[in-house]
């Protein structure tokens, strides 16, 4: 194994749903290499197939016929070499799965056993990965609640999920996440449910988990802010497909896509000092709604919303990714003209 | 429809305890006072933001104005009438008018009914005589008011994205056209494109129906553009409530300060540049004495701890609940 080699790389990546209504596309051939101790940011509208991206690398997608997964996905071995997830048999996934590659859930209602308390549910997880005592486990446990920032973790070992407020369901979730110190961390809108001063302090937690472990993030936020603040490069999805990838740096700069403009012009920015107060102000928004994946636009998926769609080029046929610059890569057919203007 | 500018909802001295009886690990007769001694009043029309940190209560309070979890004491009055104690069937009536966008939208939608049939739902109870066309047409009018399209109302919620069940919530609310709404996180979960427009959205049915909107959030930025007053929940109590452009202009408690403080910025460029707050959210069933704040709070003094402040008026409008008033607070930006 060498530092330079991507601890994930995700190619051709397709994620098929069968409906009564007809085959839903979620995942569109996404690619994107991840390398140690690196955060990547995957961003985009709701429904472009974020979840199930990090659902495909974990292997928690239904079985076919319900979901066919296509593409690889190769986790890199301590010896050296690769292994292909996706052609991994589940008893040895179930090994790879909350120990080597774990992830926070998006909803830590559903994920949470309502039966057993937080504390047994940290414990079971440190205990199916590592030779562990309950007692130790137990100990660890109350480790990790602490270190997520739950007030008087030893009596919160007992509480059932229920009882927590949603930000502490999803710091119980983020504990159980980093039990056994896992290489690729996914992170499924992990500080959504979280106010501002909680949410810096597990930014700042993630940023010291992973200076400590080389520990690799992916982080699945739609909060801007959030990826200013956290991530070295970011992939912007849309309906199923990246259309955009960058260093953050350079995103923010140029960003050359226009649905990543659109985005960056409607983040809600907290007001300067002596402003007028609310009358009047309105979100920059981006128009219309997102794309029916059961009827997805012709050509660039963006185009019926976008303001500088040309009728004739940009229905006709889907965009390549192209390269931008370095690390930059772009999926529109007009970026050199928009650049340009 | 109530009058704007009339006052909506007056909540006075409202408590919600839980007491911690059963379990191994709690200790016997213990409370949580999730919510303790809270007034505050809306006018008609008005948007109040009320933001804090997680567990301060904030769930709990939009629920017990709401009358659905029982206050512990305190009183509730909504468009003039008391509420507090009224029976279930008395209540009926007043429900159609105030209606809650939930936090948590994988929780709230039946996954065996189809969108079109949860949206229905509300008409079907509480508005019997609209025809099946009828009922069908608002459907797909709630749909549109929330950026869905007519099509959606045959699918069913597991069909759907984490930001569209949201959206489906919001358009339940909707479906009785309510004088009052309590939007309990209603667009963290959405992507900030549409973010945008669903806050716009609520911002104009704010002004052409009159809806009144507690805003609750942990998006500092979200809740100053779309509220006229802004809360600010510690613990169980409101520690500042103010002018939006007053808040975050001159904010006066030194928790709000560090609520400022903390809001990330949407610029690589100054990242890190963050005072972050010190200190674990103490324990609800156990707060400091005296001010709640004072454990994390870089301004705190010895006689923080000796009473609870209570919210005082230190500008007009603007109140808070901080016993040191001389202090020049603000942001360094
Ligand atoms: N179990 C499923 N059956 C059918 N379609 C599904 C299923 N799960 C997801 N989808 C569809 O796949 C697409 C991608 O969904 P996904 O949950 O990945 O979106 P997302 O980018 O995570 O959105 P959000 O930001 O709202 O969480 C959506 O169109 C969604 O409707
Ligand atoms: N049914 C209950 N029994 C016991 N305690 C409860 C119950 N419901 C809420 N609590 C507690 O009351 C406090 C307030 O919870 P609430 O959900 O209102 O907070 P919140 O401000 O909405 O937080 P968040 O921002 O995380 O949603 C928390 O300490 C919570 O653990
Ligand atoms: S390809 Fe065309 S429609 Fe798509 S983003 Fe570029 S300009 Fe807009
Ligand atoms: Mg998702
Ligand atoms: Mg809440």
């Amino acid at each position: 194994m060498t530092a330079a080699e991507p601890v994930l790389q995700v190619d051709g990546l397709r994620v098929r749903f069968a409906s009564d209504a007809g085959a839903v596309a979620a995942v569109n051939g996404i690619s994107f290499a991840l390398d140690r101790g690196e955060t990547l940011a995957l961003v985009g509208e709701s429904g472009s197939g974020k979840s199930v991206t990090s659902l495909a690398v974990m292997r928690l997608l239904p079985p076919p016929p319900v979901c066919e997964v296509g593409g690889r996905i190769s986790l890199a071995e301590a010896e050296g070499g690769v292994r292909d997830l996706l052609a991994l048999p589940e008893e040895a996934m179930c090994r790879v799965r909350g120990d080597r590659v774990s992830m926070i859930f998006q909803e830590p209602m559903t994920s949470l056993n309502p039966v057993l308390p937080v504390g047994e549910q940290i414990a079971e997880a440190i205990r199916f990965h590592r030779a562990a005592s309950r007692r130790v486990a137990l100990a660890a446990a109350t480790d990790l609640l602490e270190r997520v920032g739950i007030p008087e973790p030893r009596k919160r070992l007992g509480s059932y999920a229920h009882h927590l407020s949603g930000g502490q369901r999803q710091r119980v979730m983020i504990a159980m996440a980093l039990a056994c110190n896992p290489e690729v961390l996914i992170a499924d809108e992990p500080t959504t449910a979280l106010d501002v001063t909680v949410q810096a302090q597990i930014l700042e937690l993630l940023r010291r988990l992973q200076q400590e472990t080389g520990m690799a993030v992916i982080f699945i936020t739609h909060n801007l802010g959030v990826v200013a603040e956290i991530a070295d490069r970011v992939l912007v999805m849309y309906a199923g497909r990246a259309v955009e990838e960058a260093e953050v740096a350079t995103l923010f700069r140029r960003p050359l896509m226009p649905y990543t403009a659109g985005l960056l012009a409607s983040v809600p920015r907290l007001p300067e000092a002596g402003c007028k107060g609310r009358e009047g102000v309105r979100f920059a928004a981006i128009p219309g709604t997102v794309p029916d994946p059961l009827a997805l636009p012709s050509g660039c998926s963006f185009h019926p919303r976008c303001v500088h769609a040309k009728p004739g080029l940009c229905d006709s046929e889907v965009p390549d990714l192209e390269d931008a610059g370095p690390g930059h890569r772009v999926r529109c057919r007009r970026w050199r003209a928009i650049d340009g203007s | 429809m109530t009058p704007p500018g009339t006052a909506l909802l007056e909540v006075e001295g409202l408590r919600k305890w839980f007491p911690l009886g059963s379990g191994p690990f709690a200790r016997l007769g213990e409370t949580l006072k999730a919510v303790d001694d809270v007034s505050f009043r809306m006018r008609a029309g008005e948007v109040l933001g009320l933001v804090g940190e997680s567990g301060s209560g904030k769930t709990t309070l939009g629920r017990t104005v709401l009358r659905l979890t029982e206050p512990s004491g305190g009183s509730i009055r909504f468009a003039g009438r008391e509420i507090t104690h009224l029976s279930r069937r008395a209540l009926r009536p007043i429900r159609q008018k105030m209606q809650l966008v939930f936090q948590d939208p994988f929780a709230s939608l039946n996954p065996r009914m189809t969108i079109g049939r949860i949206l229905a739902a509300p008409l079907i109870i509480h508005r019997p005589e609209l025809s099946g066309r009828e009922r069908e047409a608002r459907v797909a009018e709630a749909l549109a008011l929330v950026g869905l399209s007519p099509g959606h109302a045959a699918r069913y919620p597991h069909e759907f994205s984490g930001g569209q069940r949201q959206r489906v919530g919001i358009a339940r609310a909707l479906m009785l056209r309510p004088d009052f709404l309590v939007a309990d996180e209603p667009v963290s979960a959405l992507d900030v494109s549409i973010q945008a427009q669903v806050v716009n959205l609520l911002l104009e049915l704010r002004e052409r129906l009159g809806l009144a909107m507690l805003f609750i959030t942990h998006d500092l930025a979200v809740v100053a553009h779309i509220s006229d007053r802004i809360a600010v929940m510690y613990l169980g109590r409101l520690v500042e409530l103010a002018p939006a452009a007053a808040l975050f202009g001159t904010p006066r408690h030194p928790y709000t300060e560090a609520l400022l403080a903390a809001a990330p910025v949407p610029d690589p460029a100054r990242r890190g540049a963050r005072i972050l707050l010190q200190g674990d959210l103490p324990s609800p069933t156990d707060p400091p004495s005296g001010c709640a704040f004072r454990s994390r709070c870089r301004y705190a003094q010895a006689a923080c701890a000796e009473a609870v402040p209570m919210l005082r008026e230190v500008r007009p409008g603007h109140f808070s609940a901080c016993i040191r008033e001389e202090l020049a607070l603000g942001l360094p930006r």
